[in-house]
């Protein structure tokens, strides 16, 4: 093979490399060096080392472990080359010393953890929620700076200062790279789905903007509770997991070609993804079968009975609305309330569910919350109470932020003017 | 590392609370500082008198300006604090969460600068 052709062979071997195994190497090299940023810039000086000597050494017998033990020479030497002699020299302390290109011994148990560490680090609850989002998609998810602002319509020069702060803060506050002790890990495991269901959230119902979906932050979610179920097989990652997918499955019902919203009971379900609802469904079981049902395996239970209907009458609502209950039980909260109520008009007549909205609604708990007042303004429409219906349908738009949303609660006015005009 | 816990809670509650109540409270502080004296995390602590006794100054062009109370009217008031010596930040919230009033109160944990360690 000509030396050229090899040169470019070895770059796309180290670019797959980069995709595949890039956070790995940064997170085994965050927990060698102490630091986010010296990792990141070894990260960086390891992948041109290998670019410059692969070619003409050939490649590593692992790669992995051959762009650690790089990364953490030329940050051992970069340290020592900063004339400052700064803080970061004195917790390498006498290990400069025996620093070599070779000396790092790769523990695969060991690089596991490291993922779990980043992760869990990421997550902290002392960070704030927007940092912990970001710091997760860069450092975890391995996006740019560029592409985590774009993903939340903000400045890139916001979310970078918002990750430098997140980094200043797990040094100055010292936030350890570590796994939490059992005692710790629902807490924090929480904390690592909760931020996992935001950037799903954000990719599924965008909070702001004029289309409804960013499909590329959902996947980012998708495979990050992928990667937290293979290193942590808990029922509640299963749960998440299967959440976003049974969500995710119904994503091309969801919306008309040109963004118009379609509400589940009028979707046509020929255009659910059948693989994403039988690997939901399969998760849910397993994640009820552990005998330790948390809100998440609840919620996907609830969306895998809605996935396992032919057409919206025959959902089984009863179970729909028994599985609300218990998830009432586990997870007090309006909103559960809001959607058991919906539940409920739709096992037992319009009237039962309205009675439960408005007295929800009158406890003042929900009064901003757009979904109330639609899902209240769709019931007096069952009912014939156009009037009360449109000015339900009028409160709701008031609080859209969505254009389509908008345009939905518009459509659903001018339906119900134009009938009450012709009685 | 050294962290401050900041204690802060509704200083009413203390001048509210049954007799019973404030010796059963002062008891767990008892037992919670030795504990941490025990476990070497304890470098120093005090609770502090209620606002009322608080004087706030500025100096401003050279003049010294007081007030009386706090630096701010908050619902909860700083009411003491425990200089604590700890592993990292987990291990200082391990520690602060078993500050009596932090099941009524709140407290902050704010690591302590450090000066020309290297």
């Amino acid at each position: 093979m000509p030396v050229a052709s090899i040169a470019t062979s070895v770059r796309e071997r180290v670019d797959e490399i980069y995709r595949s195994d890039s956070r790995r190497v940064l997170a085994t090299l965050i927990r060698l060096l102490g630091d986010f940023d010296l990792a990141e810039e070894a990260l960086h000086d390891a992948f041109m080392t290998a670019l410059e000597r692969w070619p003409n050494e050939g490649m590593p017998g692992n790669p992995r472990a051959w762009l650690v033990s790089t990364g953490r020479f030329k940050a051992i030497d970069r340290v020592r080359r900063r004339a400052s002699f700064d803080a970061a020299v004195s917790r390498f302390g006498d290990e400069t010393e025996v620093a070599a290109p070779s000396a790092v011994d790769i523990d695969e148990n060991e690089v596991q953890d490291d993922r779990l560490r980043l992760l869990f680090t990421c997550c902290h609850p002392a960070l704030s929620p927007d940092a912990q989002i970001a710091l997760t998609l860069r450092e975890v998810c391995g996006l740019t700076t560029e592409e985590v602002a774009r993903a939340f319509l903000a400045p890139p020069p916001t979310i970078a200062q918002r990750i430098v702060r997140a980094k200043a803060k797990i040094r100055d506050a010292r936030i350890p790279y570590e796994i939490p002790s059992r005692a710790d890990l629902p807490a924090r495991l929480d904390s690592v789905l909760h931020v996992t269901y935001l950037v799903f959230n954000e990719g599924y119902l965008a909070s702001s903007g004029s289309t409804l979906t960013r499909p590329d932050l959902s996947c980012e979610a998708v495979r990050l509770a992928r990667l937290t179920l293979e290193l942590l097989p808990d029922p509640e990652v299963m749960g998440l997991l299967a959440l976003m997918l049974l969500h995710e499955s119904r994503r091309s019902a969801r919306t008309t070609p040109n963004d118009e919203v379609i509400l589940l009971e009028y979707q046509d379900r020929s255009l659910w993804n059948r693989d994403q609802i039988a690997e939901g469904i399969a998760l849910v079981e397993r994640a009820l079968s552990s005998r330790r049902v948390g809100p998440y395996a609840l919620q996907a239970a609830i969306a895998a009975v809605h996935a396992e209907a032919p057409n919206a009458a025959a959902t089984d609502w009863r179970q729909i609305v028994a599985l609300y209950d218990v998830l009432l039980r586990v997870d007090p909260s309006p909103v559960v309330e809001l959607n058991r109520g919906a539940a409920v008009a739709m096992r037992d007549g319009p009237a039962a569910g309205l009675a439960l909205i408005d007295a929800l609604l009158a406890r003042g708990e929900l009064t901003s919350y757009l979904h109330a007042h639609s899902a209240r303004a769709d019931l007096l429409r069952r009912l014939g109470q156009v009037p009360e219906a449109i000015a339900a349908y009028e409160r709701a738009t008031a609080l859209a932020t969505l254009e389509p949303e908008r345009r939905f609660l518009a459509r659903r006015i001018a339906e119900l003017t134009d009938k009450a005009l012709r009685h | 590392m050294r962290y401050l816990c900041l204690i802060y809670e509704n200083e009413k509650n203390w001048s509210t609370m049954p007799k019973n109540q404030t010796d059963a409270l002062m008891a767990e502080y008892g037992a919670f500082t030795q504990g941490i004296k025990d476990s070497g995390h304890y470098i120093g602590g005090n609770a502090l008198q209620p606002t009322p006794a608080a004087t706030t100054l500025r100096v401003r062009n050279g003049k010294v300006s007081t007030t009386d109370g706090p630096f701010a009217e908050t619902k909860e008031q700083l009411g003491g604090y425990y200089l604590i010596n700890a592993k990292d930040l987990n291990d200082a919230i391990q520690i602060a969460s078993k500050i009596p009033s932090a099941k009524f109160g709140s407290i902050e944990v704010r690591p302590i600068m450090e000066f020309g360690e290297a």
